[in-house]
């Protein structure tokens, strides 16, 4: 059982078992208020930035855009809005660079650099006064994603089943990945619009409970998230949560603070959580009150090889090469470009990729942090095994994906991994587990969907 | 500046213990056993250490198809030096070149190397060693303070055993008491005042290392506990029923290789189960296998078997004690 005192918090705090202690890497930027991003002369809105269907483009070449106007609109149930993040003229609608390295189809809109770049106005609908459908078309077409990182549509995760009930509304402010300190920032800078938006998807879940999970390192955020609670007098539980990775994952939440497992297989909501990102709910506030619909996010943009780290408020579409000079540019010693955190985060060969919805940090590290180990056999020791937040055997698993044995890694629940990466960063013998359990299931989701193809 | 990037996937981050790192941490805990060892046996312990060593670190040379990249990573030294750690002082120094030999060979090499081998290559050496030279192998001298002058069957010639003319031999402290019901003094057990192998005298020292990698997280402290408590609860049963006839717990944890085992033997990565509850079904299993040899069993000592045995049973108990997996 650990307190809190460490921290600042004079309480017991929850967690999970297993799991590992990564360097935190924080105080490199989570002193840095969030600063607006000056507005640059082009910007690059790949059509799928979500998970699901791409949306499906209405705006043509040399057609002018103002700023917070729809210009692709969801093609399909999961699929959302996509808006302008500026006053200016659409260039092209074709293929541009997105950040996993692939041409996709996407917009590209040239700024109007006399433009004061107000936002359109547009009505929005009182969340209140609208019913749950409404509402969440409102949410999907408003272009919310998850903004957590995996940019899953929101409105499709407040969709609850109809033979589900929302018992727990959990938002997620763990952010347990080294280094970042956007969601950070956001409890901080965006506490109101944080509860308000909380406020506003009650009204729709109507959950029992109504739950802020943060890790005790972020205690000024809880302090603050309290405080403006009880200003607001909106009864939530901020709940102070040990420093360990993965926190932040919802079954670990789940875990640490309901104490209950979400079955293999299944969701948060058939253990009745809903659990979701709090910049994704100050978004929804932000669209709901002051009709900003989803341009702009903040992102993280540190590590050891940028100039000067910060929590930048970024127009989605702006080409990461911008946001980084912004920061003072690259020293000489970058080795790896990340786009997320240092755990599951991808690894980027150029910066001229835009920021996109799913954009959590820009990372920038030099060798200090990241060094290329040699392999060694495996020699059992364990560690694997006892940092797997969800109990799989690692050690196993990897043996097995060594021989492409895939049918065995299925039955040792292989696809119960959610790629958290603790079992490769404790591994003494620097072996690519989680690289190689990726692999492993992606051959098995193949293997399946051939099978279900005859 | 682009060209430097390289792509990868993640994480990015690593903790700090790698495989070599834990080698030579178990190396560096290992200096103080051997000091007390030569401290108390001279010239010859040292001599048989590098006998057993040399042997360990040729053979994986020799037999390494990467040709001396293995030696890197310090496990070979390992072997050695824990196989030094269970030969009597006057013991042949070809037996014990021998004896490394077959640990790497046999015991490790021919499994596929590093953390392939299901038994403690240490202490398959040892078991030739047992069972190919039962007299050298039982052949213990006194401490005597003579440091300078080998022993006389130190320097055998191989294939001889060499006759220990000059020395004053004894029984281990084990021996008198299973066969003469004569226990020694508690406190010559601890600080290694006692006949016996290299690292089988000094308990005090032992236990400060077993600390000491306890705390640096290298050894799980699960395994020392449970052979522990495995030894010391029935023992303590016995010693309550028939104080004359049984030794005491304290007398049954300080005498012999069971602290050796516990802390060095036993807790081999490679060698031991997985999961935390495989730790304790294994440790427990060592302890009541130690027990029963040592106090019905025809041998004084029963260290060495108990941990090979149990070594024997680690995928048996790995498969039985697999962790149920989170939402299953």
């Amino acid at each position: 059982m650990i307190f809190g005192k460490k921290h600042g918090l004079n309480e017991r705090l929850l967690t999970f078992r297993h799991g590992v202690h990564p360097e935190e890497y924080k105080e490199l930027s989570d002193h840095c208020a969030i600063e607006r991003m000056p507005f640059v002369e082009m910007y690059t809105l790949p059509l799928s930035q979500h998970l699901g269907a791409p949306s499906r483009a209405i705006v043509r070449k040399g057609q002018e855009v103002r700023r917070g106007e729809l210009i692709a609109e969801p093609a399909s149930f999961v699929s959302v809005g996509l808006h302008s993040p500026v006053d200016g003229t659409v260039v092209s609608v074709g293929l541009v660079d997105q950040p996993n390295g692939q041409m996709a189809p996407g917009i590209r809109i040239k700024t109007d650099p006399y433009s004061p770049q107000r936002m359109a106005e547009t009505s929005i609908p009182d969340p209140e006064s609208i019913s749950v459908g409404d509402f969440l078309k409102a949410v999907q077409w408003a272009g919310i994603v998850g903004l957590g990182g995996a940019a899953f549509p929101a409105h499709v995760k407040f969709s609850i089943p109809k033979d589900k009930t929302c018992k727990y509304l959990m938002l997620n402010g763990c952010e347990c990945e080294p280094f970042l300190t956007a969601d950070h920032r956001v409890m901080l800078e965006y506490t109101r619009d944080l509860l308000d938006g909380t406020r506003i998807l009650q009204h729709f879940v109507q959950a029992e409970r109504i739950i802020i999970g943060v890790e005790a390192n972020k205690a000024d955020a809880v302090a603050a998230l309290r405080q403006t609670a009880v200003e607001m007098n909106f009864p939530v539980e901020v709940i102070p949560l040990q420093v360990k990775y993965p926190q932040g994952a919802e079954k670990m939440m789940i875990s640490a603070i309901l104490g209950e497992e979400v079955p293999s297989g299944k969701l948060p909501i058939d253990v009745g959580a809903l659990v979701t990102n709090v910049g994704t709910i100050a978004a929804l506030s932000q669209y709901f009150r002051q009709g900003k619909p989803l341009i702009e996010r903040v992102v993280t943009v540190t590590g050891t090889a940028v100039k000067r780290p910060a929590n930048v408020l970024v127009p989605i579409g702006t080409p990461m090469r911008e946001v980084v000079d912004y920061c003072g540019g690259l020293t000489s010693k970058t080795v790896r470009i990340l786009l997320g955190g240092p755990m599951m985060g991808v690894s980027q060969k150029t910066l001229d990729v835009p920021v996109v919805k799913g954009t959590s940090g820009i990372l920038l590290l030099t060798d200090r942090e990241v060094q290329d180990l040699d392999t060694y056999n495996c020699i059992r020791c364990g560690r694997c095994v006892d940092a797997c937040p969800i109990f799989l055997n690692p050690a196993r698993m990897g043996a097995m994906a060594k021989q492409k044995l895939w049918d065995e890694m299925e039955a040792l629940n292989v696809m119960d991994c959610f790629e958290c990466a603790s079992c490769s960063y404790v591994c003494p013998s620097a072996i690519p587990l989680v690289q190689s359990f990726r692999i492993g299931k992606s051959m098995i989701r193949e293997k399946k969907a051939r099978e279900a193809g005859k | 500046m682009s060209e430097r990037l390289s792509i990868s996937t993640s994480p990015f981050l690593h903790a700090p213990s790698t495989t070599p790192r834990i080698m030579w941490e178990v190396v560096f805990s290992l200096i103080p056993v051997f000091g007390a060892a030569f401290y108390y046996f001279g010239l010859s312990a040292v001599l048989v250490s590098l006998a057993a060593i040399a042997g360990c670190l040729i053979t994986e040379w020799w037999l390494d198809p990467r040709h001396g990249e293995a030696l890197k990573d310090g496990s070979a030294l390992i072997t050695g030096m824990l196989l030094a750690l269970c030969l009597p002082p006057g013991f042949p120094l070809w037996m014990a070149f021998l004896g490394g030999m077959v640990a790497i060979g046999l015991g490790k090499i021919i499994w596929g190397g590093l953390g392939q081998n299901i038994f403690n290559p240490a202490l398959v050496g040892r078991a030739f060693l047992q069972s190919a030279f039962p007299t050298a192998i039982t052949t213990w001298d006194l401490p005597d303070g003579r440091y300078l002058g080998p022993r006389g069957t130190n320097l055998a010639l191989p294939l001889w055993q060499g006759t220990p003319v000059d020395a004053v031999t004894t029984a281990t402290p084990l021996a008198k008491m299973k066969f003469d019901h004569d226990p020694t003094r508690l406190w010559d057990l601890l600080i290694g005042n006692t006949g016996g192998s290299l690292g089988e005298t000094c308990a005090l020292i032992l236990i400060l290392a077993g600390i000491y990698l306890i705390a640096r997280k290298i050894v799980n402290w699960r395994i020392p506990v449970a052979i522990l408590l495995a030894v010391v609860l029935p023992t303590l049963v016995l010693y309550l029923i028939d104080p004359q006839k049984y030794p005491s717990p304290a007398f049954m944890v300080l005498a012999g290789g069971l602290l050796l085992g516990a802390i060095y033997m036993a807790t081999d990565m490679v060698t031991s189960p997985l999961t935390s509850k495989g730790l304790w079904v294994f440790g427990i299993g060592i302890g009541i296998i130690v027990v029963l040899i040592r106090v019905w069993g025809g041998l004084p000592e029963g260290v060495m078997y108990a941990i090979l045995l149990m070594n024997a049973a680690t995928p048996l108990i790995n498969r039985a004690t697999r962790n149920r997996v989170y939402g299953h």
